[in-house]
């Protein structure tokens, strides 16, 4: 137990070390975050009023970014399935960067859900009188703070016995790495049938968008894990193959092909049945009665991801450069698409017909960055923890003397196990 | 300059936290020039935490919840007790801020009753003047303005709610052309906004009203976006009601005064009706266009309504069973012998 507190407190140490790029990003980001809280301490003063919602366009800009953050979250799992169950070794080192990405994920999608309360101090009314299992809200809350603790178990767990140099029991993480596939796919299901499962908007009626969240949130989860592994590449002295990179821009061309042709598909009935449904879509597309807000957004959307699609097609995105573009075209999009292009649409026009457009304030923004802000604080501070515990420069008896030490950089070992054992005998 | 502080300031915690934990060096852990230091790096940012927290200072007295309401259990949860002890919180809070003294009592649904509402198309002019009872009977704040009531003016030759003008205008009414569709909380016997609720914060009562608890609400707003006849609102700002505009008589699920950050609609005048009253957008239609009662009972006017008008109601295919009715003044032809309408002939049905 001690030697987790010193583990714990080395790690918090940890998180304030680095050379003058990772202080000016965690600057920037601490900046940011603080800002944010600023912003959301406005609103709490004065209600939800300081956000562009309105009774008619009731969830806006939060619940769009939750929506989007539980689909990144969910993405974790694209990298624990080729590692567990085709044994891919070429990703078996990054699965914990994507597990602690989901981690990160799942807390901004937690923070998003929680500003958007009107009354956050009556949170504990959920532990007192839980509607479960009649209202997909109390699923979600299950699901969402349940695929927390796995994966900050397995996460933990891995890394906890990379620093004390002892191979991971199979028992402690095996069943849980699996319990996490399946609750992985599980988040984001429960959060599409939340907006599906509502007759009353018919843009959202759609048995089809469940599996195009799981597909747009395969496409951009690993694409934003392809940027984060090139900047741990290029920031660290961790090495990440160009293999493991190429499998990854597999995973992100596949999930963004179904993504755009279930797209196509909803499109298709939406049109070409051309019932009293498809009021939103106009708008969503071709914009309704003069009101066309959304119009700009979606066709980038549709630009953004069509780019993005043709240049993983091509030969161009094995080079790193080009995949990296592709990669920041495909997640915007997909943003585009799951925020102002799936939540703010179904509120237009109101079941009554009226039409009332909706634009984020300033205030609403602030606390949005804020929240992204303080996420990738998060995350950052726990790739830099995982780094050097993984290449074996933080364990239970090494300290580090000097923070620029670049020991030999880790190539090509399989497991967390074998990682430790092999710094043992490089030592 | 500040980078370079947290730079130092992080180093020396690392190398405070690796000698204490492996005994390395013999350094101590704290010196006076380690602590000169980190101690402007920690102070800066302490500051700019307070600094990005000092809007809290502006918060208004009374937005927070005392303790009793802090601790206050779910309404299905109360023992009568209990139910005074909130009440008479509730009593208190509103004369402090609108210094009137009001009677806020608990009404229970009736024994063998099932409230339906049904509303005469023929007759409605349209002059909102329901709408406009509705809000001084149940205390809406009115600033931001919320309503329940919203009537359509629909062009002749369509029902199709999304042709409906929600904003018209004009001197008079009814216009030449239009007729006009108020809608507001249906009571669906099938709730799609109680299913949804994460903490049971609204249901559906006995009678059949669909009640909110607005003392348990969290405000996700869930209900508002599963309610497919837009019947819900949501106090996004702080409510404003003029003292001289309170009505004193409230009920815990109906008309007291809202907090804000919680969802609110019609409840059928839950406070009138369970004493026998009728709703308070029923007592001003200045054209009888709306009938409320008892469908239990086969004498009241709206059972005789449901078995003798031509009724539907809004989007039945949503499934929603709602028991808010719409009717034409045209009886159904065969109905009795007695009413004119019934001039129809019976034909020979063909095959």
């Amino acid at each position: 137990m001690k030697k987790y507190c010193v583990f714990l407190s080395r790690c918090l140490a940890l998180s304030f070390v680095g050379d003058w790029k990772y202080y000016f990003w965690m600057f920037f980001l601490s900046v940011i975050a603080l800002m944010g809280l600023n912003a959301y301490t406005q609103q709490f003063v004065n209600s939800l009023i300081t956000t562009g919602m309105t009774d008619q366009v009731s969830w806006g800009f939060y619940i769009a970014n939750f929506t989007f953050l539980v689909g990144m979250a969910a993405a974790a799992v694209m990298l624990v399935i080729p590692v567990y169950i085709y044994k891919n070794h070429d990703l078996h080192d990054l699965v914990i960067f994507g597990e602690l990405f989901a981690v990160a994920a799942i807390i901004m999608a937690l923070l998003f859900v929680t500003v958007d309360l009107g009354r956050p101090d009556r949170f504990h009314h959920l532990f007192l009188r839980f509607n479960f299992p009649e209202s997909m809200l109390a699923w979600d809350v299950i699901a969402l703070n349940g695929y927390l603790l796995l994966n900050l178990h397995i996460c933990g767990y891995l890394i906890y016995c990379a620093y004390c140099k002892r191979k991971p029991t199979r028992l402690f993480y095996i069943p849980f790495v699996f319990i996490a596939i399946a609750w992985a796919i599980s988040i984001h299901t429960v959060t599409a049938f939340l907006y599906s499962g509502l007759g009353g908007r018919p843009f959202w009626n759609s048995a089809v968008l469940a599996p195009r969240f799981l597909a747009s949130a395969f496409a951009a989860g690993p694409a934003f894990l392809i940027l984060t592994l090139m900047v741990i590449s290029k920031a660290t002295d961790y090495r990440v193959t160009h293999k493991a990179l190429m499998t990854l821009r597999n995973i992100v061309t596949v999930a963004l092909t179904i993504n755009m042709f279930l797209l196509g598909s909803e499109v298709f009935t939406e049109f070409y049945t051309d019932s009293a449904h498809v009021a939103s879509a106009k708008y969503l597309f071709l914009g309704l009665h003069g009101n066309n807000a959304l119009v700009p957004w979606i066709w980038s959307a549709i630009a953004l991801n069509t780019t993005a699609i043709i240049i993983l097609y091509s030969r161009m995105s094995r080079k790193l450069p080009a995949l990296s573009v592709a990669c920041i075209l495909l997640i915007i999009g997909v943003w585009i698409e799951k925020g102002m292009g799936l939540i703010i649409p179904a509120f237009i026009p109101t079941p009554l017909g009226e039409i009332v457009e909706y634009t984020p304030t300033l205030n609403e923004i602030l606390v949005t960055l804020g929240i992204w802000a303080f996420g990738l604080l998060i995350y950052t501070i726990c790739v830099r923890i995982t780094v050097p515990v993984l290449s074996g420069q933080l364990t239970v008896d090494t300290q580090l003397r000097d923070r620029h030490t670049t020991t030999t950089p880790l190539r090509g070992s399989s497991a967390p196990h074998t990682i430790t054992t092999q710094e043992e005998t490089a030592r | 300059m500040t980078l370079r502080i947290w730079e130092s300031q992080a180093g020396e915690a690392v190398s405070n936290s690796s000698s204490r934990s492996c005994n390395c060096q013999s350094r101590p852990g704290f010196t006076r020039r380690s602590f000169l230091r980190t101690a402007p790096g920690a102070v800066g940012g302490m500051a700019a935490m307070v600094a990005a927290l000092s809007p809290l200072k502006d918060l208004p007295e009374g937005s927070l919840p005392s303790v009793e309401e802090f601790m206050q259990k779910h309404y299905k949860e109360m023992s009568p007790e209990e139910m005074d002890a909130a009440l008479a919180r509730m009593s208190r809070e509103v004369e402090d801020r609108y210094g009137v003294v009001p009677s806020i009592k608990d009404y229970k649904p009736l024994e063998g009753v099932q409230f339906v509402y049904a509303l005469n198309l023929s007759r409605c002019i349209g002059c909102r003047k329901c709408v406009h009872a509705c809000v001084e009977e149940n205390n809406q704040s009115r600033s931001p303005e919320i309503q329940y009531i919203r009537v359509l003016e629909m062009p002749r030759g369509t029902t199709d709610i999304e042709e409906g003008n929600h904003h018209y205008d004009r001197p008079t009414v009814p216009g030449d052309t239009h007729y006009y569709l108020p809608i507001q909380c249906h009571q669906c016997a099938n709730p799609p906004c109680t299913k949804v609720c994460p903490v049971e914060a609204t249901w559906k009562d006995d009678d059949g009203i669909v009640v909110i608890d607005y003392d348990w609400c969290i405000g996700c707003r869930y209900c508002e976006a599963a309610c497919p006849y837009w019947a819900r609102r949501f106090n996004f700002g702080e409510p404003s009601l003029p003292k001289d505009k309170i009505n004193p008589d409230m009920g815990y699920l109906s008309n007291r005064p809202r907090p804000r950050g919680v969802v609110e609609k019609c409840h059928f005048c839950l406070h009138r009706t369970r004493q026998g009253k009728m709703p308070a957008c029923l007592e001003i239609c200045p054209v009888g266009a709306r009938k409320f009662g008892n469908a239990l009972d086969p004498e009241s006017e709206v059972s005789q309504i449901l078995k003798t008008k031509r009724i539907f109601v809004l989007k039945e295919e949503v499934g929603t069973l709602p028991r808010f009715f719409y009717y034409f003044d045209e009886r159904y032809p065969r109905d009795d012998g007695n009413s004119p309408e019934s001039h129809a002939e019976p034909v020979e049905a063909s095959e």
